[in-house]
């Protein structure tokens, strides 16, 4: 073994170069150069300052803004820099009463909805920072959304109807909304009455 | 089980079995040295490697030499990456100012990467500079690669060659195997990811107000370049703590399908790169159709198990808890299948909420020694192994020699594959024993918390399946985690790293040890005697074996976890 160490570390050191400095710098390259957007995060800027970025949730808590799902990332979730799940399993208690109480919450806070919970929208993601909700869950707020701005549940309806994406190629994955935009887009057409 | 999780798994097999015909083929040509369309450009890069590692390329090793080339070289990266890991605080392109890692953690990390496990006892976006992303984690991913690739050649090569006890040269396989396949693959991964929004930067974390005042630093990083490799590598180690789950990582469903066809794409392409280099593709799609089989009955369990979600919670719509709404359950159902059976250990959604009897696929798949498609390289490696069980076993029951592929299988080679088997899987059940069994007071140095069962994330029988998982991922060189159970002290980081040890070089010398007696012995022509290795009849036999062998060493395990578990459920 120990003849091989000599060729070993040359080959260790050019694929080091190659795979670890060359590699990464050559696609950085193209990727600021080609998708300069998206490399950089997806950020939206709003009045010259940045909101938010189009791929990562954030939290919502006023009534007259669609929620997020909640998330597990970081103490306080939404943490940016602490992605990742509640790691609770099926039986664990703490899951079983967590989502006791999100459901609760919802219902407090929506009291005109009494169709079935959608299952994403008490329960959090796996990464904490899931920037959609299900169209299932973007309805069950309408009501509080549209009281909450003082307008019609059908002028909201239609936005969340224009924010919906369907499954990619017409069958992969599931269909969304985007929250952060949606409510982006909310705020410019119609600004909530302060 | 929907139409929208069969279609996907459908669409994930009939890409493979496109796809597998050339680059098998196109594999089996660049370890042989001919020229491909990629010769022109990339032959004087492979020459000058050559000559600037001095490595004759024209040397040819018998197996012993071929083994030290590949421990040496594992040897070397793991000093390399260690030392990196330690250091990462004094150098360059640590915008974060993140501390040196602790040295049970550099142990563990470097080891992990090392064996193409990428089991990680830490959150990316807290603990590791740019550079040690770059230069460790994606360097190593090729690398582990590569080697396994190359193990694997030198597997297939004892079948195909006789009367030799020459195996090939690890240096050239590594070369060829990084230059013309890996590089190329992940360059135009990476370029489609950031496409659809995986972030490419070296810039800090930017804070961000929100529309309600809240702020949030969202962490960055040069992603899109160790996406693709994490992946195809079968290594699996996620840049950011959610892994394929995070947004920035995983960004759409079509991303996700591309994602889990860069992790099958190489280990789907092996049998056929096995079939054409020993004249038998018909052996080769038989092995192909046996790992697409359980695939897709591992993909079809779970997505049913999940979709029929948790009667706990009495909500509608299935168990969201730790998925993507981008995903759904069928896009993460999938993909949990796919990151346990094929070694990469990736994953888009936290395998700690699944239901037990999604636990119990995936844990299937883990144990079962990564024959469904398995690793980049490993997994052909594994399924010949096993193989070789199934003609022994069906040799015994008919009173006949076993022979495979016309080479005799006898006791050395029976003695090496059982080495491998019994020693991992002791190696995974002892491990996974350990921690009920060892009283450690708090405050200790192995785990400061004391019981080792305090580190557990959940209670009751889904907390043993955390333990049972962890050291199966470790020894299976799977890496994704039931990631509840906190591994990141001295006594885990220790046990899962020595497993990983085991689980790495423990089956592939012995693979080697195989190959260097196979190549030796003339090849024999079949007969009317000899027991055919394609159709349906072997590959019935090849399922029988694999369940058996599982079956038989994990049961008693399984059932004090996830079936346990399950009839917990109210």
């Amino acid at each position: 073994m120990w003849q091989q160490l000599l060729p070993g570390l040359r080959m260790m050191l050019v694929l080091t170069v190659l795979t670890g400095l060359i590699y990464p710098l050559a696609v950085t390259g193209l990727c600021q150069m080609l998708f300069y957007d998206k490399a950089n995060g997806s950020l939206i800027t709003v009045n010259d300052h940045v909101v938010g970025s189009s791929l990562i949730g954030q939290n919502f808590s006023k009534a007259g803004y669609f929620q997020p799902r909640p998330s597990a990332a970081g103490n306080d979730g939404y943490d940016g820099t602490a992605s990742g799940g509640s790691n609770l399993g099926p039986t664990n208690q703490k899951l079983i009463d967590r989502v006791k109480a999100s459901v609760e919450k919802f219902h407090k806070e929506n009291p005109s909805y009494t169709g079935p919970l959608p299952a994403d929208l008490v329960t959090t993601s796996g990464s904490g920072l899931d920037p959609h909700i299900s169209p299932a869950s973007a309805e069950a707020q309408l009501d509080r959304v549209a009281k909450a701005r003082g307008l019609s549940v059908d002028q909201i309806k239609s936005l969340v109807d224009a924010h919906t994406e369907g499954r990619d190629l017409g069958f992969l994955g599931e269909p969304r909304v985007n929250v952060l935009l949606l409510n982006l887009d909310l705020d410019r057409q119609f600004p909530a009455k302060r | 089980m929907t139409w929208s999780s069969i279609s996907q798994t459908l669409a994930v097999l009939a890409i493979l079995v496109a796809i597998s015909k050339p680059l098998g083929a196109f594999m089996a040509a660049v370890f042989e040295g001919e020229r491909t369309f990629l010769s022109r450009p990339f032959r004087p890069i492979e020459h000058l490697i050559y000559r600037v590692s001095a490595v004759d390329p024209e040397l040819h090793q018998n197996w012993t030499a071929y083994s030290a080339s590949l421990l040496a070289f594992g040897l070397l990266n793991f000093l390399l990456f260690y030392v990196l890991l330690r250091w990462q605080n004094f150098l360059p392109l640590n915008p974060k100012g993140f501390p040196t890692l602790q040295p049970d953690l550099a142990f563990n990390t470097a080891v992990s990467f090392l064996t193409n496990t990428s089991w990680q006892s830490y959150a990316g976006e807290s603990t590791l500079s740019y550079l040690a992303q770059m230069l460790g984690i994606t360097v190593q991913s090729f690398t582990s690669a590569a080697a396994g690739m190359a193990a694997a050649m030198a597997l297939i090569r004892g079948f195909a060659r006789q009367g030799t006890d020459r195996l090939g040269n690890f240096w050239v396989d590594l070369t060829r195997a990084t230059l013309y396949v890996l590089l190329p693959i992940s360059l135009l991964g990476a370029l489609f990811l950031c496409s659809q929004g995986v972030i490419q930067n070296l810039r800090p974390y930017p804070q961000v107000t929100t529309i309600e005042g809240a702020r949030q630093t969202v962490a960055f990083g040069p992603v899109a370049s160790q996406e693709p490799i994490k992946l195809m590598s079968s290594d699996g180690g996620g840049f950011f703590n959610a892994n394929s789950g995070h947004p920035f990582e995983n960004p759409t469903p079509l991303t996700n399908l591309v994602e889990m066809l860069l992790i099958l794409v190489i280990p789907a392409a092996f049998p056929c790169t096995f079939g054409v280099l020993t004249g038998n593709r018909k052996h080769g799609w038989t092995l192909f159709a046996a790992m697409a089989l359980l695939f897709s009955l591992g993909c079809m369990l779970t997505a049913w198990s999940e979709q029929s979600g948790n009667p706990a919670l009495k909500i509608s719509g299935g168990n969201m808890e730790g998925k993507e709404t981008r995903f759904g359950i069928a896009a993460s159902a999938a993909f949990s299948v796919v990151s346990t059976a094929s070694s990469d250990g990736a994953v888009n959604s936290a395998h700690d909420s699944y239901m037990p009897l999604s636990t119990l696929v995936q844990m299937f798949n883990l144990k079962s020694g990564e024959v469904i498609f398995g690793g980049t390289g490993s997994g052909i490696m594994s399924m010949i192994l096993i193989v070789m069980i199934a003609i022994f076993i069906a040799g015994l029951m008919v009173g006949r020699s076993p022979e495979y592929l016309g080479k005799k299988i006898e006791g050395k080679e029976i003695k090496m594959v059982m080495l491998a088997f019994v020693i991992t899987a002791a190696a995974t059940l002892l491990f996974s024993a350990l921690p009920f069994l060892v009283k450690l007071a708090p405050g200790s140095y192995w785990n400061p918390g004391g019981a080792l069962t305090s580190n557990l994330g959940n209670p009751g029988a889904h907390g043993l399946s955390e333990i049972l998982y962890a050291n199966g991922s470790a020894v299976a060189t799977n890496g994704s985690a039931m990631a509840g159970l906190n591994a990141n002290t001295p006594w885990f980081n220790l046990t899962l790293g020595l497993g990983m040890l085991i689980g790495r070089f423990l089956m592939i010398v012995p693979a080697l040890a195989i190959a260097g007696s196979l190549a030796r012995k003339k090849r024999m022509s079949a007969t009317i005697g000899t027991m055919p290795t394609d159709g349906v009849v072997f590959m019935v036999l090849l399922l029988g074996t694999i369940f058996l062998v599982t079956a038989l060493t994990f049961f008693p395990a399984f059932c004090l976890g996830p079936i346990a578990e399950a009839y917990q459920i109210k």
